[in-house]
C-alpha cells in the first residue's frame, strides 16, 4: 500500500471481490464463451464548498476529491441465453485519504425471447420522473447528487433477484432484494443537513437480515395508445427519509415498514413527451399517523412534459406534489419545538439542455424548487466532449430556502463548484 | 382519387411500394419509366432506400468529420423491421465511443403520425421517450437528421419532375421536392434518384433563403442479397464545412428478424445474437 492509503475493504466487499476474481476467472478460462468485454473509465472529480460555513461545520472545503478507474466487464455464452456484467470502481477518496473497492455491479443474466432472470448486484430503475423518484424506491445516494458526482452515482445497485416476463404486449418484472440497503444520506460529517439533534452522532439501525425482511417490487407494463403505461407495487422499507431515534449520546436511524403502490405513463404528446406517474406510500409502522419519528403515509404525483426545439435545444418542465394523508394527527402528535412541514410539499423542476458542436458538449440547467415551502436546489453545468474518449465538465449545485429545515434550505451550506474528467475506454 | 390516396398513405413502407408498382403496372410496359409521376418516384425511391426487403441488419460506421479534418466515430449495429402498412421498428445499439457504448435507440415509426423514440440510458440503466424535432435534431451529433434516417413523409412535400440526367455511370431521375408547410427545415431539395434502382445518387438540400446547406451523396451501390444497397455514404453541411461519412458493414435482408424484438427488453437488454 501506499504511504497514508489505508484500505477500506471489509468482509462484506471481500465476498464481492472474490464473486468478481471468480466471473474474470470464469469468463477468460470458458474457451466456448465470447470474447471478454473490458471497459470502462478514469476519471477525477473535485468538489469545492463555496458556501460560508457556520459553527459546527465540517472543516473541509472539499466535499470531494474522488480518483477512481472503474473497470466494466461483460461477457455472454455464444447463444447469448447467459451473460455476466460487472463494474468495480477502485476509488481513492483524496479527503479522507481512504482507498476502496466498490463493487457497484456484479450480475449473471439467464434468458430467452420470453423471459430473463439476472442474479446478483445490479441498478434497477424505472418510473418516468426527472430526478423526483416516486415507484423508483430503489436505492439511492443522494450525497452523490449534492456532493456534484456523476448522474450514474445516484444510482446504487441493489443486491437482488430480478424476473422478467415478456407476454407480448405485457411485461411483468418481479424483483426480491433479500438484502436492504437504504439510502445514503448526508449525516453532516462532510455535507452538513438539518438534524433536530445537533452535535449527535449518526448510527444506522438496518432491518435484520431475515428471509421475510426481502424487498418485493413488481411492475406491470405495456404499450397503450402511444404510451407506455406500467403499474407499481413495492413491499418492504423506508430507505429515506429515516425513521429517527435519540438515544444516549447518538440518533439511531431506523427504517420502518413501507408499501408503494403507483402507475405511470409516458407517451408522445402536442410536439413534446408527456409523463405522469402516481403513487400511494402506506406507511406501514405508522398507523394513523400518530407516529412523529416515522413518515405519514403519503400520496404522491407528478406531470412533466419535455420537447425539443430546433437541433440542438430540449427544455423540460415537471410539477409534483407530496401530500401527508395524516396531517392532523401529525401536528397532534409532533413534538414542540420541531419544525412543522405543510400538508403538501409542491415541487417545480425545469430542465434546459443546449448541445454544441454537434452534440460533443452540452450546456444544460437543471432548477427543482418548491413554491411552498420555499426552497430551491440548482444546477448548472456544462461539459465539453474533448475527444470521442474524453470530456471535462464543470457545475455547480446551489441550495436555498427560507427555512433551515426544509428539503433543500438544509443543504444552504454546501453550495459546491465541481469538475469531473474522465477518459473512457 | 390517386393522388389522394398516394398522399394520404404518405411515405416509405410497403405500400408506397404496392402503390408505385400498381403506378408501374397500370401504365403500357413499354415505357415505365417515363410515365412515373415525381411523387411515384419519389415513393420507390424510399421504398429502395429505406424499406429494402422485410427486415435488415447492418454494422454502421460513423465517422463525423469537422472542417479541420478531426474526427469523430460512432459505431452502431441497426437493425430494421417492416410492419403490414407500412410502419417500420429500428433498434439501433452503440459499440462505440466508450462514452456511449451500451446506449441502444429504438424507432417506431408510422404513416401520417409521429414517431415514437426510446432511448435506453446505460449509466442510470433508464429507458425514456425521447423528444425531438424530425427534420432539425441530429442523429447522434452527425450532419443526418432522424428523418434522413428514418424517413420523411412523401406526403410532406410536393414533387417536381424536371428531367433526366447521367449522375456517374447511372442515368438519374432529377426530381425537386418543396415542403409543403414551413416546419421543414429545408425549402426546397433537388434529388438525382437512380432509374435502374431508384435509389438516391445525390441529394441537394437548400435552405429558405435558397442557398445549397446540406449534399447527400451515395458513394458505392452494392448488391446485396438483390437489394441495390449505399454501402457508403457521405452528408456534408456545406455551410459548415463539417460532413459525416457512414460505412454499411455486414448487411442482411430478410434475416427473419421477430418484431417482438423491437422492445423495451431488447434496450435494457441487447439481443446479443443480432448485434455482435
Amino acid at each position: 500500500m501506499a504511504g497514508g492509503w489505508s484500505c477500506q475493504v471489509t468482509s462484506r466487499r471481500w465476498g464481492r471481490v472474490t464473486a468478481f476474481v471468480l466471473a474474470l476467472l470464469g469468463a477468460t478460462v470458458d474457451g466456448g464463451a465470447q470474447e471478454l468485454d473490458i471497459h470502462g473509465f478514469v476519471q477525477a472529480n473535485y468538489s469545492l464548498r463555496v458556501a460560508e460555513p457556520a459553527p459546527g461545520d465540517p472543516v473541509d472545503d472539499f466535499l470531494l476529491g474522488d480518483h477512481r478507474v472503474q473497470l466494466e466487464l461483460g461477457s455472454s455464452s455464444d447463444s447469448g441465453t447467459v451473460r455476466f456484467g460487472s463494474k468495480v470502481d477502485l476509488v481513492h477518496d483524496a479527503v479522507s485519504g481512504e482507498a476502496m473497492l466498490d463493487l457497484r455491479e456484479t450480475h449473471i443474466t439467464f434468458g430467452r425471447d420470453r423471459y430473463d432472470v439476472t442474479v446478483g448486484r445490479q441498478v434497477l430503475t424505472w418510473g418516468v420522473g426527472d430526478l423526483l423518484f416516486i415507484n423508483d424506491v430503489f436505492t439511492k445516494d443522494w450525497t452523490a447528487l449534492i456532493a456534484g458526482q456523476p448522474l450514474q452515482y445516484l444510482k446504487v445497485g441493489s443486491d437482488a433477484l430480478n424476473t422478467n416476463l415478456y407476454l407480448g404486449p405485457v411485461s411483468v418484472q418481479i424483483v426480491a432484494v433479500p438484502f436492504f440497503e437504504p439510502d445514503v444520506l448526508p449525516r453532516g460529517d462532510r455535507i452538513v443537513g438539518y438534524t433536530p439533534f445537533p452535535g449527535l452522532p449518526v448510527v444506522a439501525e438496518l432491518p435484520d437480515r431475515t428471509l421475510r425482511n426481502t424487498e418485493l417490487a413488481a411492475r406491470l407494463s405495456g404499450y397503450v395508445g402511444g404510451f407506455d403505461v406500467a403499474a407499481y407495487a413495492y413491499r418492504g422499507f423506508w430507505g429515506a427519509p429515516p425513521g429517527i431515534r435519540p438515544d444516549i449520546g447518538r440518533v439511531t436511524w431506523y427504517y420502518p415498514h413501507l408499501s408503494v403502490y403507483g402507475g405511470s405513463l409516458q407517451g408522445a404528446f402536442g410536439s413534446g413527451i408527456l409523463s405522469g406517474e402516481v403513487g400511494f406510500y402506506d406507511s406501514r409502522n405508522d398507523a394513523g399517523g400518530r407516529n412523529p419519528a416515522i413518515e405519514n403515509s403519503q400520496v404522491r404525483l407528478l406531470v412533466g412534459y419535455q420537447r425539443a426545439f430546433g437541433s440542438d435545444l430540449t427544455v423540460g418542465g415537471q410539477y409534483s406534489a407530496e401530500r401527508m394523508l395524516d396531517h392532523d394527527a401529525y401536528r397532534a402528535t409532533l413534538p414542540s419545538g420541531f419544525p412543522e412541514r405543510p400538508g403538501t410539499r409542491h415541487n417545480l423542476t425545469a430542465r434546459v439542455t443546449r448541445t454544441f458542436n454537434y452534440q460533443s458538449s452540452h450546456v444544460s440547467v437543471f432548477f427543482w424548487g418548491s413554491p411552498n415551502e420555499r426552497d430551491f436546489f440548482l444546477n448548472p453545468e456544462v461539459r465539453h466532449g474533448v475527444t470521442d474518449e474524453a470530456w471535462v465538465a464543470v457545475g455547480a449545485n446551489l441550495f436555498g430556502g427560507t427555512e433551515p429545515h426544509t428539503f433543500f434550505g438544509q443543504f444552504d451550506r454546501n453550495d459546491n463548484l465541481y469538475a469531473t474528467v474522465r477518459y473512457s475506454f | 382519387m390517386m393522388k389522394t390516396q398516394v398522399n394520404r398513405v404518405a411515405t416509405r413502407g410497403r405500400w408506397i411500394g404496392v402503390l408505385a408498382l400498381l403506378g408501374v403496372v397500370t401504365t403500357p410496359l413499354t415505357a415505365p419509366a417515363q410515365t412515373l409521376t415525381a411523387t411515384e418516384i419519389v415513393a420507390r425511391s424510399q421504398e429502395a432506400f429505406l424499406a429494402a426487403g422485410d427486415d435488415m441488419r447492418a454494422r454502421l460506421t460513423m465517422r463525423l468529420i469537422n472542417k479541420g479534418g478531426r474526427e469523430r466515430l460512432r459505431e452502431m449495429t441497426m437493425l430494421r423491421i417492416d410492419l403490414e402498412g407500412g410502419d417500420q421498428k429500428y433498434f439501433i445499439y452503440f459499440h462505440r465511443p466508450g462514452d456511449v457504448r451500451d446506449m441502444s435507440f429504438m424507432v417506431w415509426t408510422y404513416q401520417g403520425r409521429d414517431d415514437d423514440r426510446w432511448l435506453f440510458v446505460p449509466a442510470v440503466k433508464m429507458v425514456r421517450r425521447l423528444a425531438a424535432d424530425d427534420s432539425r435534431s441530429s442523429f447522434v451529433g452527425s450532419d443526418f437528421t432522424y428523418e434522413d434516417v428514418s424517413g420523411r413523409d412523401v406526403a410532406a412535400d410536393t414533387h417536381r419532375l424536371t428531367g433526366e440526367e447521367p449522375c456517374g455511370d447511372r442515368t438519374c431521375h432529377v426530381v425537386e421536392s418543396v415542403p409543403v408547410d414551413d416546419e421543414a427545415e429545408f425549402g426546397r431539395k433537388v434529388s438525382r434518384i437512380d432509374t435502374l434502382t431508384f435509389l438516391p445518387i445525390t441529394e441537394e438540400y437548400y435552405d429558405r433563403q435558397g442557398e445549397l446547406a446540406r449534399v447527400y451523396t451515395a458513394e458505392e451501390i452494392v448488391d446485396v442479397g438483390g437489394h441495390p444497397t449505399a454501402v457508403r455514404r457521405v452528408m456534408t453541411d456545406v455551410k459548415r464545412g463539417h460532413r459525416t461519412e457512414v460505412v454499411f458493414d455486414d448487411v442482411a435482408y430478410d434475416t427473419g428478424l421477430d418484431a417482438d424484438l423491437f422492445a423495451e427488453r431488447s434496450l435494457r437488454r441487447p439481443p446479443s445474437d443480432w448485434i455482435r
